[in-house]
């Protein structure tokens, strides 16, 4: 592409200190080998104390953010991003908090008429305050068993368990304090595992192929995720065309809903009765060789360096218009 | 119709013995603990910013110049004899008497465990090791399909009567024991150190029922208060097959490491590491023996030892003064490690993610054994943060235990935690005294 020299000097953020630095990491390098193979110029950098200096001293002229979990996708990193007037991809920090909190998520989607599987939301402090026993019993006699304990914010499956039994129900519970202090108690539903991207490289946000993800032993944990071999992928996923269109147009819902902007990558569970559960979408979604989003863009017949390409000359002509509160009001 | 991908084409063709190498949270969590921010108390990184880094560039230099083309040429599949000469005498100083044909080099004493299993273990086999063991050799052993049997330690190192035990037990069993792994000085993870009495009466039961002793010394010339006792080879020649490293007196990026063992293992090792790597790294062998050869290698460790001293001690003082009740830990006399036990009912694994995100980082006691044990326990590094970087870490994860004690104590009586994780009777790891 002729076009690629216009970009400048580009700066994916990879890394940061959150708990999916591991797979931040080898998110940027793929995305950024994939953007020098389409010819465009790029620095890979760590998020770290010296970042806002080095910004403001010698700017990037866009920034791909490929931070996971906190910092990279709760919004702060694209705050500090607005801050110093740098362009980047991605969604804005307003609704990047909203997908960022799972709860939240849940409530817009289900705002926009969409489905998504009976929760509950408890701080560890309500366990500490009003003791665990009786909290416990009572979120297990509204959702039963099995039921699906997870952080209310964080990614890569980190902190999650399926619980089968009521003796299971508080170690899951420590488990998934240690990577947060909310949890998301959540109805287990059974059904065909699919993530979706939407993408808007300037036209407006369509869904690429759902990829239908089938791991060995039932659970997407973090080894399956991460370990080429132990899930095996569909793309697209092993749907009718009714079907297919209709996971399309729910992730396109909830990227419109959330007021989410380039690509996100929505999760959702099709239940044999056809229903689509939402379950979360993600702003900055896994790049690595097992990730999602890389297998629908191979899928679309689309090249991933030249797709964020797009996204970045996006992010370029976005700068000069001025600064926007987001558009989404809970 | 589309169909699956596994993105890996090899996937149906894999070795059984892989099946345990996936992805894993915990290792992904120590990609956040090389980050600046976060006080490392996981790694084993040995301290070699003191070595007097221009006399070895000197080294270096001279024998790129003068012997260049030997040192980068291929070298003997037993090792430099020249450095093989030196090793003895490196050797002698634990009281080993050993001739330079007996000693095999090794890339690091890592690849030194992998040619012994390799040449001792089929798969299925029984090696038996101290309960908690070095986490590299499980690793090992697991590779080799080998089954570890554990035999618990207390303040005194492995316990004589434990050993008697597990070896009748695997007897009871109709099973052979291949090999004995023992780390007798200043243990990995647990910071003890076997005592003289007691290398007597473990040489004596190994004799006695006719077992193999793998002795792993790296870190014996790394005493703090007393001079190393004799090591288990230096009691025993028969029977005993030892295994040495440069890379804590030293570095280990040289990767120089080797075996001692009786005539007969050796010839089969040899050819092992031929078949391996043809020959061990002739550039960093003779560059540890011009190291060995020109400067006061001895005056090093006593350095070395210094300085980890001032670590061990900043460590001890500081959990001493910060740690919550009902937690416990060992007072090495030497080597990095301090292993720690939690309070009732904690578990070092699940917690983390929470010292994580606190900026501290150790290594869960579940990695040092085989069996899934060691919940309760982790491994605490001294040997790389300064003194004042080793008090602040011990702050965070004081923090942290007791914000896992309130957790606890909120989900605890629900959810059997605390039983859960005790120990199997008799595998208990070294019982060390509660502050």
């Amino acid at each position: 592409m002729s076009q690629m020299g216009e970009l400048g000097r580009v700066m994916v953020l990879a890394g940061g200190l959150s708990h999916e630095r591991d797979v931040s990491l080898r998110s940027g390098r793929r995305v950024a080998e994939a953007l020098r193979e389409a010819g465009v110029e790029v620095e890979q950098r760590d998020a770290d104390a010296d970042l806002l200096a080095e910004l403001r001293a010698d700017p990037p002229s866009v920034v791909l953010p490929v931070l996971h979990g906190s910092s990279g996708e709760d919004g702060s990193i694209r705050e500090l991003l607005e801050l110093v007037g740098v362009p980047y991809v991605g969604s804005r920090p307003g609704p990047s908090r909203l997908a960022w909190d799972k709860p939240t998520a849940k409530t817009l989607a289900r705002r926009a008429g969409l489905d998504s599987p009976e929760e509950v939301v408890l701080p560890e402090e309500t366990f500490r305050d009003l003791g665990a026993a009786d909290l416990l019993e009572a979120v297990r006699a509204r959702l039963g068993l099995p039921l699906v304990v997870k952080p209310a914010r964080g990614g890569s499956a980190l902190g999650c368990s399926v619980v089968h039994t009521a003796e299971q129900l508080p170690a899951a519970m420590v488990g998934c304090f240690a990577y947060g202090d909310l949890a998301l108690l959540e109805r287990h539903v059974s059904g065909v595992e699919v993530a979706v991207t939407v993408l808007d490289t300037g036209d407006g946000p369509w869904a690429l192929p759902a990829v239908e993800i089938v791991p060995d032993g039932g659970v997407y944990d973090y080894a399956c995720r991460y370990t080429a071999g132990m899930t095996e992928f569909f793309v697209p996923a092993r749907l009718d065309t009714d079907l297919a269109a209709r996971v399309g147009s729910a992730a396109v819902t909830v990227h419109r809903e959330l007021g989410l902007r380039d690509l996100s990558r929505t999760d959702a569970i099709i239940t044999p009765e056809g229903s689509v559960q939402f379950l979360e979408v993600n702003v900055a979604p896994g790049l690595t060789e097992t990730s999602l989003l890389p297998q629908a863009l191979e899928a679309a017949g689309l090249d991933a360096g030249a797709v964020f390409a797009d996204l970045l000359r996006l992010a370029l002509q976005r700068a000069a218009t001025e600064y926007r509160p987001d558009s989404v009001s809970l | 119709m589309s169909s699956g991908s596994r993105l890996d084409a090899y996937v149906e063709r894999y070795a059984a013995r892989t099946r345990g190498m996936t992805a894993s949270e915990i290792r992904a969590l120590f990609a956040v603990a090389s980050r600046p921010e976060v006080v490392s108390l996981a790694g084993g990184m040995p301290n070699i910013s003191g070595l007097a880094l221009d006399a070895v560039a000197d080294t270096i230099h001279d024998l790129v110049l003068e012997r260049g083309t030997v040192a980068m040429q291929y070298g003997s599949g037993q090792g430099d004899p020249t450095l093989r000469e030196q090793i003895c005498e490196v050797m002698r100083l634990e009281g080993i008497a050993a001739h330079p044909d007996d000693v095999v080099v090794t890339v690091g004493s890592q690849q030194a465990l992998d040619l012994v299993t390799r040449i001792f273990c089929d798969p299925g086999d029984v090696v038996l090791a101290e309960a908690p063991s070095y986490v590299g050799a499980l690793g090992t052993f697991r590779a080799f399909q080998a089954e570890v049997v554990h035999v618990a330690m207390d303040s005194d190192g492995l316990v004589p009567d434990n050993l008697r035990a597990a070896l009748a037990a695997v007897r009871a069993a109709g099973r052979r024991a291949k090999f004995l792994y023992t780390i007798p000085n200043h243990h990995n993870p647990a910071g003890v150190t076997l005592s003289r009495d007691r290398r007597e009466e473990i040489l004596a039961i190994a004799a006695e029922a006719d077992l193999l002793v793998l002795e792993d010394n790296p870190y014996g010339l790394l005493g703090f208060d007393e001079a190393p006792l004799p090591a288990l080879r230096a009691l025993r020649e028969d029977g005993v097959i030892y295994l040495g490293s440069f890379s804590k007196t030293f570095a280990p990026g040289f990767r120089v490491g080797w075996v001692l063992a009786p005539h007969a293992v050796r010839e089969k090792l040899v050819l092992a590491q031929e078949s391996a790597t043809l020959c061990p790294p002739a550039f960093s062998q003779m560059a540890i023996s011009a190291y060995l050869a020109g400067h006061d290698w001895q005056g090093q460790i006593k350095d070395f030892r210094e300085m980890y001293r001032q670590r061990r001690d900043a460590m001890l003082a500081a959990l001493a003064d910060l740690m919550p009740e009902g937690t416990g830990w060992t007072r090495p006399s030497g080597g990095f490690y301090v292993w720690l036990e939690l309070p009732e009912g904690l578990d070092a694994k699940a917690m983390l993610p929470r010292a994580v995100t606190n900026r501290v980082a150790y290594v869960p006691g579940t990695a040092f054994y085989a069996d899934g044990l060691g919940s309760r326990f982790m491994r605490l590094s001294y040997c790389y943060p300064t003194p004042e970087r080793i008090r602040e870490g011990v702050r965070r994860l004081a923090q942290v235990l007791e914000t896992e004690l309130e957790l606890h104590a909120t989900f605890g009586e629900t959810s059997g935690l605390g039983p859960a994780h005790e120990e199997q009777p008799g595998l208990t790891a070294p019982g060390p005294e509660t502050s």
